[in-house]
């Protein structure tokens, strides 16, 4: 029987020559006469080890990584496939390498293990048993199941999601109804959602399907990054696929009931991201956003009742609905209920995609799964949720993932990005960064956003150059509360967040 | 190295490049779509390689909307562009992720090497340079897009190698 190996397909590891690894491979099992069957699968996440290489042994898949291209003869000469171990790439057994079994993975449980695009695969591993029960319940019992999971908005501004839909499913079911996907996540260090379209992408298609079922709307759009060429590609396969086998479509399965799925592309508006601002552009206008209310449940897109949710608050439903809102609410600490993906990204020895109950601190995740930094230097700043949050020094990383923990901090999880810097970082560039890249990507609605951050990058220029840097300083404190108390949208509300807490934790590299 | 234009002039012959017709034939399979503007512009720009002036007045027509509102769409987004680019769009990512891997040091080398800032195509019409906010490879960190690949962990000299190949392999293909 052919040995089956396993080179995975997404972004990260083709940025690093997953396909040039895989050719080889398969030119060397060719010229050795042996039978394979190459596998393009998902990424398991672990991006430092990327491209991950594993080989069905019938023991388990033995791994080897990171695999350059030129690593090849070497490690085919080792045995590689075979999957003999004793090279120093081999790690063995993937499934019991320590940073996945410490892991409790629910939403991403299948990413990795299989190919992205084989729906038999995603059968085989537990899909779509979500969409199989809430085609037995009613709209509101489907509603109810998402109520009691606890499960919060995965999009940074952590409303709970049962009350979204159950906003929509409260207006009459006369109105054509929507279900948009905000997969426009374009803050640095986020990645959990590529990982989700392009590792997992009928997990997306399930929980939207369910979304559908449960408010009464039969056409979903997903709003995507055009930054994310492969996953766009998969995932508009994935979607002809699932068409063909009625996961979506006019008759769902047999059910009678409808769902009609499109992909979207945006283009490269980080406001977009936003979802009023996200509306408008699916309408085909600018980005604008709009002032709420009325909300996006109400009167979204069209003026029709729409869920607006991201990516891995759609991903996580098929979870909570085919195990149980109890089992995924059983999970998390206080309010925070189930598991958050973790993004462990920039200045980091292994980055990755982590997935855990709440709960754990941010140095457990910046020492034990990240090893600390990639450059082999001291850490100086974390910077969690994305370019709006704030920085964190060393003092505060013993905070628990939590949304009120994060928030008693004056910090935030957002979308559950963790980018680390090293000592040679200079905050008060940061600080100056997080106000050039709002006169970069502010809508331009509101005066606060779109001429504070303009006034910011000026402020900061002068009391880096020593110009009254006290005067400045009192100015530029001023300038944050205005653009924090005056503005429309979260846009240039929490652009001043980095910008206030390298004035709080780094004053001495603010004036440079 | 010549002066490379803010605003490069279209190629000799670039306006055999795409036809009214063509453009209306783009517009006529999608304006049926709700929210039509966004897929009508990226199927124009995938097929033209920009947005051309006179394809505004079509879909304007089309779209029973004025110029105006379709040129501010257009301007909006940074996506969309009314020049033709070089041969290669070349991004190189400036979030906070690839700045933690030096991708300041990066941005400068490669601006140097073609000898043309954010926005602007080089004078041989290779590459054209823009910035980008988030390639989502955050955990190999610095990364650059060329057209629709992206690579990750990009050095200085990764770098200069990978701009031999793609200057090489276009002219094979000319």
């Amino acid at each position: 029987m052919a040995t089956r190996i396993y080179v995975p397909c997404d972004t990260t590891a083709l940025s690093l020559g997953a396909d040039e690894v895989a050719r080889r491979i398969e030119q060397a099992a060719g010229d050795r006469g042996l039978s394979i069957r190459l596998v393009r699968n998902g990424s398991r996440g672990l991006c430092w080890l990327e491209p991950l290489v594993e080989v069905d042994t019938g023991r388990g898949r033995i791994a080897y990584g990171p695999v350059a291209p030129e690593d090849l003869p070497e490690l085919l000469d080792a045995g590689l496939l075979d999957g003999q171990p004793g090279h120093s790439k081999c790690l063995g057994n993937i499934e019991e390498h320590p940073y996945l079994k410490r892991q409790q993975r629910l939403t991403f449980a299948r990413i990795g293990l299989t190919d992205p695009l084989s729906l038999d695969d995603y059968r085989a591993h537990g899909g779509f048993e979500g969409l199989e029960r809430a085609a037995g319940m009613t709209p509101q019992a489907i509603v109810d199941q998402v109520r009691e999971s606890g499960l919060r908005g995965r999009g940074g501004a952590a409303f709970p999601t049962g009350i979204k839909w159950q906003t929509v499913l409260n207006q009459p079911g006369d109105q054509q109804k929507y279900i948009v996907c905000n997969a426009d996540e374009g803050d640095s260090g986020s990645f959990a959602d590529r990982l989700v379209m392009e590792c997992d992408p009928y997990l997306l298609i399930e929980g939207m399907v369910i979304a559908g079922l449960a408010v009464g709307a039969d056409q979903g759009y997903i709003y995507l990054r055009e930054e994310y060429p492969v996953a766009h590609r998969i995932l508009n396969q994935a979607i002809a696929r699932a068409e063909a086998e009625d996961y979506l479509g006019a008759d769902l399965r047999g059910t009678g009931q409808s769902f009609h799925l499109e992909v979207r592309l945006a283009a490269g508006a980080y406001i977009c991201g936003e979802e009023t601002s996200l509306l408008e552009s699916l309408e085909g206008k600018r980005g604008l956003v709009r002032a709420k209310p009325p909300l996006p449940a109400i009167h979204g897109l069209f003026g029709q009742p729409t869920v607006v949710n991201n990516v891995l608050s759609l991903a996580t439903v098929p979870f909570i609905l085919a195990r149980g809102a109890s089992t995924y609410a059983n999970v998390g600490m206080g309010k925070s209920r189930g598991t958050l993906p973790i993004q462990l990204a920039g200045n980091i020895r292994r980055g990755g995609l982590i997935e855990l109950g709440f709960g754990i601190t941010l140095r457990e995740i910046l020492e034990d799964f990240g090893g600390g930094t990639y450059s082999g230097r001291p850490m100086k700043a974390v910077q969690v949720g994305g370019p709006l949050m704030a920085y964190l020094p060393d003092s505060q990383w013993d905070t628990p993932m939590d949304y009120e923990a994060f928030a008693q901090i004056g910090a935030g999880i957002g979308h559950g990005g963790v980018v680390a810097f090293d000592d040679t970082v200079d905050m008060g560039e940061q600080a100056r960064f997080a106000m050039e890249f709002c006169t970069v990507e502010s809508c331009g609605k509101c005066t606060p956003c779109r001429i504070g951050s303009v006034r910011g990058v000026e402020v900061i220029d002068r009391i880096r150059a020593g110009e009254h840097p006290e005067a400045n300083l009192a100015l530029l404190e001023d300038l944050c509360e205005t653009m924090v108390d005056g503005s429309l949208c979260a846009m240039g509300g929490m652009t001043p967040f980095p910008v206030q807490s390298v004035m709080k934790h780094f004053p001495g590299d603010l004036k440079g | 190295m010549a002066t490379p234009t803010q605003h490069p002039l279209p190629r000799a012959g670039a306006e055999g490049d795409w036809s009214e017709d063509a453009i209306r034939q783009q517009v006529n399979a999608l304006r049926h779509k709700p929210g039509a503007l966004l897929p009508i512009l990226h199927a124009i720009q995938d097929r033209v390689g920009y947005i051309p002036d006179g394809a505004v007045a079509i879909i304007a027509d089309a779209l029973q909307q004025s110029r105006a509102e379709i040129h501010g769409v257009i301007s909006f987004y940074h996506h969309f562009r009314t020049r033709p680019a070089g041969a290669h769009v070349l991004q190189i990512c400036r979030a906070e992720a690839c700045q933690s891997m030096g991708c300041r040091t990066l941005e400068a080398h490669i601006q140097q090497r073609l000898g043309v800032d954010f926005h602007q195509t080089t004078p041989d019409r290779e590459f054209t340079l823009e910035p980008v906010y988030c390639l989502g490879n955050c955990a190999c960190a610095p990364s650059i897009r060329v057209d629709d690949t992206i690579h990750g962990r990009m050095t200085t000299e990764k770098f200069d190698r990978l701009a031999e190949q793609l200057t090489t392999s276009t002219l094979e293909v000319k």
